[in-house]
């Protein structure tokens, strides 16, 4: 191992002056930068800072996991377009993972018509601009499916239409002791788990500490706990959860589109894997899922990572095109708070904030779990 | 090295020339219309009625013809106009940095606006309100019966605000799609996404005329639950471009009151009536206190038109509205053109 440099000679000295210097002059021009567009807003009239987040928003939103009104303020409306975003974000991260795995293992598969399949999806899929697919998922759901006043039940309390998928809802404060109960039963068996390894016997005993609190509390909040279910009133259905069709369509687009990608790095990764793996693993009587899931996959893996966390990175990127189709987003959301206020800049910065630190967020983990499949040492 | 610090030091000063420069030529906005020879004007992206380009390309409009008064007054020539297309987004900061002379936009003009933004608006062109319009089919009569509705509203204006403002008042409430795309708005309400759309009432009349298809299944309803006085603005700084565009537009007001258009104009301009020989300048011309041609008002009227004849071919025939509040005062609206003597 080289061992570290601590003594600096001319030429080094010369090369840390010139690198700060260099850094003097980015920092000069953007400080230069921002001093020229505050002054030049300011004699333009147009008002600057962050003070309008206190004030009343006075605008309403349709979907808001946390409780939100127009008496609000602006930054709880934007916390809430946060909030809208990663609700479809995440989601659509899992499922296009799931699909695209899915979908690439297909396509190198021995199944002739699930390969033909999977690869006629990528093909149509990843070609035409994410975009256009929205308008269409968007359209094709609010204008294919029954009106309100005809909408389809398929169970009871179920009820689709136009106006989205209507569902029961959880109701009352026992569904919290509940959902309590049952994270703390999980987490008694995870600790246990860890405790003592893995346990080959003894399932009795962690399959007791995992279901008995949720049990108990089944049986101790049975008065506190009912069903919302949506029924019509007037225009809407009331009562009960929807999921509106902006975010089934969005949910759709981005799963699809970010699917058909993933599904082609999997099967990159997959193709990586040196043919010669795959014989031994057969040639030492494992079954060909065997060989897929203990050999082909750990190996595909590292692969497959780093530009599968690109592609997530994407994903929430393009999240943004919601505006296009009427989601509630952080982009859409902060629209509405630029016209109101005028602050542009402002309301800008906001959205680039929040992109930058999902992303960030998302590259970060994604950056924790390559270190772990990577070949030890071969990353730096 | 020491190359690379004169190449900083030199971009560092070119930059900061740069910005002076731009500060210097920011000057009074009449001077730089007339030095250009052609008028900026901010106008809608696409409102049938207002502004919209035609099937040949041409600009078309309320709001567009109130640009070409003012290029008429300018330079003669109602046609000396470069449109430039803008979204609600975009407008007050195109006025603002200069990039635009004239906002002719279906702007509402309001305090925040004129004191906040630093602008000022001209007389108002249109008296607008907003509106809701609902399938006749629904049966409705009346917005108070609206309670539990879902909302079709278009993004970029006061407009969301207008109507959360409106349910939180009657103690309704309702739920709002809003789509930043004008046609996929459109198109979702006349899917039956929403019960309900809200824009301003010539809007809504522009949409059901223009996108519905068929415009007797739909009705506006007749609450209008706010004030949309529609008016031309401009950036604070230049009182003289702002007395242009004011009596521009009261030109064209002034000519339907005394009878003038663009038929008989030549033929009113020697009458021999003294008020009306003022205002089209063949004598003692009102134009040089403007800093503009004694014949400013005559080619107003001869080149757009009387306020009647803008408001007859751009908005009653192809939208069917009525003149309603934007008659003359004399006809029981609100339009009264102040003096121009």
């Amino acid at each position: 191992m080289p061992r570290l440099r601590l003594r600096c000679d001319r030429r080094c000295l010369r090369a840390l002056a010139a690198q700060a210097l260099l850094l003097a002059a980015v920092a000069g021009v953007l400080a230069w930068l921002a001093g020229n567009a505050g002054a030049k807003l300011a004699q333009q009239g147009i008002a600057s800072g962050f003070g309008f987040l206190g004030k009343e928003a006075a605008f309403a939103i349709s979907e808001h996991p946390i409780a939100y009104s127009p008496a609000d303020s602006y930054a709880r409306a934007l916390t809430v377009g946060v909030l809208n975003t990663l609700k479809v974000a995440l989601p659509a991260l899992l499922f296009a993972t799931v699909l695209g795995t899915l979908a690439g293992i297909a396509q190198l598969g021995r199944n002739w018509l699930a390969a033909r399949l999977a690869r006629g999806y990528v093909e149509a899929v990843r070609n035409v601009p994410l975009l256009l697919q929205l308008f269409f998922w968007y359209g094709l759901l609010t204008e294919l499916l029954p009106l309100p006043r005809q909408a389809w039940s398929p169970l009871p309390g179920v009820f689709l239409s136009r106006r989205g998928l209507m569902l029961p809802a959880p109701a009352g404060e026992g569904w919290g002791t509940l959902l309590a109960a049952a994270a703390l039963g999980l987490a008694a068996a995870l600790a246990l788990r860890a405790a003592y390894g893995r346990v080959r016997r003894g399932g009795g005993a962690l399959a007791a500490l995992l279901l008995a609190p949720p049990l108990a509390a089944w049986l101790a909040t049975a008065g506190t706990r009912a069903w919302s279910v949506p029924a019509l009133q007037g225009f809407n259905y009331v009562g009960g959860t929807t999921l509106s069709p902006e975010f089934a369509a969005l949910l759709l687009g981005l799963t699809l589109y970010a699917g058909s990608y993933i599904a082609e790095i999997v099967r990159a990764g997959i193709l990586a894997v040196p043919r010669g793996q795959v014989e031994a693993g057969l040639a030492l009587g494992l079954s060909r899922a065997q060989v897929l899931r203990l050999i082909v996959l750990p190996q595909a893996l590292r692969a497959i990572v780093p530009p599968l966390a690109s592609q997530y990175l994407s994903l929430v990127k393009n999240s943004s095109l919601a505006v296009a189709i009427g989601y509630p987003d952080v982009v859409s959301i902060s629209n509405t708070a630029i016209n109101q206020t005028g602050q542009a800049v402002e309301g800008i910065a906001i959205i680039m904030a929040a992109y930058l630190s999902v992303s960030l967020a998302v590259a970060a983990l994604m950056n924790l779990y390559n270190r772990r499949v990577a070949l030890r040492g071969a990353t730096r | 090295m020491h190359h690379t610090i004169r190449t900083s030091v030199a971009a560092l000063l070119a930059a900061y020339a740069l910005g002076q420069a731009g500060a210097a030529l920011a000057g009074e906005t009449f001077d730089t219309v007339k030095k250009r020879g052609t008028l900026r004007c901010g106008v809608n992206v696409s409102v049938p009625g207002f502004s919209a380009p035609d099937s040949q390309g041409k600009w078309t409009g309320l709001d567009v013809d109130v640009c070409r008064a003012v290029a008429a007054a300018v330079f003669g020539d109602a046609n000396k106009v470069e449109f430039v297309p803008l979204n609600a987004q975009q407008r007050f900061a195109a006025v603002q940095s200069g990039e635009v002379d004239l906002l002719s936009r279906n702007t509402t003009w309001t305090l925040s606006r004129d004191a906040g933004l630093k602008l000022d608006f001209g007389p108002v062109v249109f008296y607008d309100g907003q509106g809701f319009m609902v399938p006749k089919a629904m049966g409705v009569k009346s917005a108070t019966e609206l309670n539990g509705a879902t909302v079709c509203v278009q993004t970029g204006t006061s407009t969301e605000q207008t109507l959360a403002d409106w349910f939180r008042a009657k103690n309704m409430s309702f739920k709002p799609v809003v789509i930043d795309s004008f046609d996929e708005l459109n198109k979702a309400f006349f899917a039956g996404r929403c019960d309900v759309y809200t824009t301003d009432r010539s809007g809504l009349a522009s949409i059901r005329k223009t996108m519905s298809g068929k415009p007797d299944d739909y009705v506006i309803l007749p609450e209008t639950i706010s004030k949309e006085p529609l008016a031309p603005a401009w950036r604070h700084g230049d009182n003289e471009w702002g007395d242009v565009v004011r009596w521009s537009v009261t030109a064209l007001i002034e000519a339907e009151e005394l009878g003038i258009n663009s038929a008989n104009v030549d033929a009113q301009a020697s009458s021999g009536n003294p008020a009306v020989a003022r205002f089209l300048g063949t004598t003692h011309g009102l134009g040089a206190a403007l800093g503009l041609s004694d014949k400013w008002a005559y080619d107003i009227v001869k080149q757009v038109g009387n306020y009647g004849e803008v408001y007859q071919r751009n908005i009653r025939e192809p939208l069917e509205l009525a003149r309603d509040l934007n008659a003359l005062w004399t006809a029981g609206g609100l339009l009264y053109a102040i003096p121009v003597r």
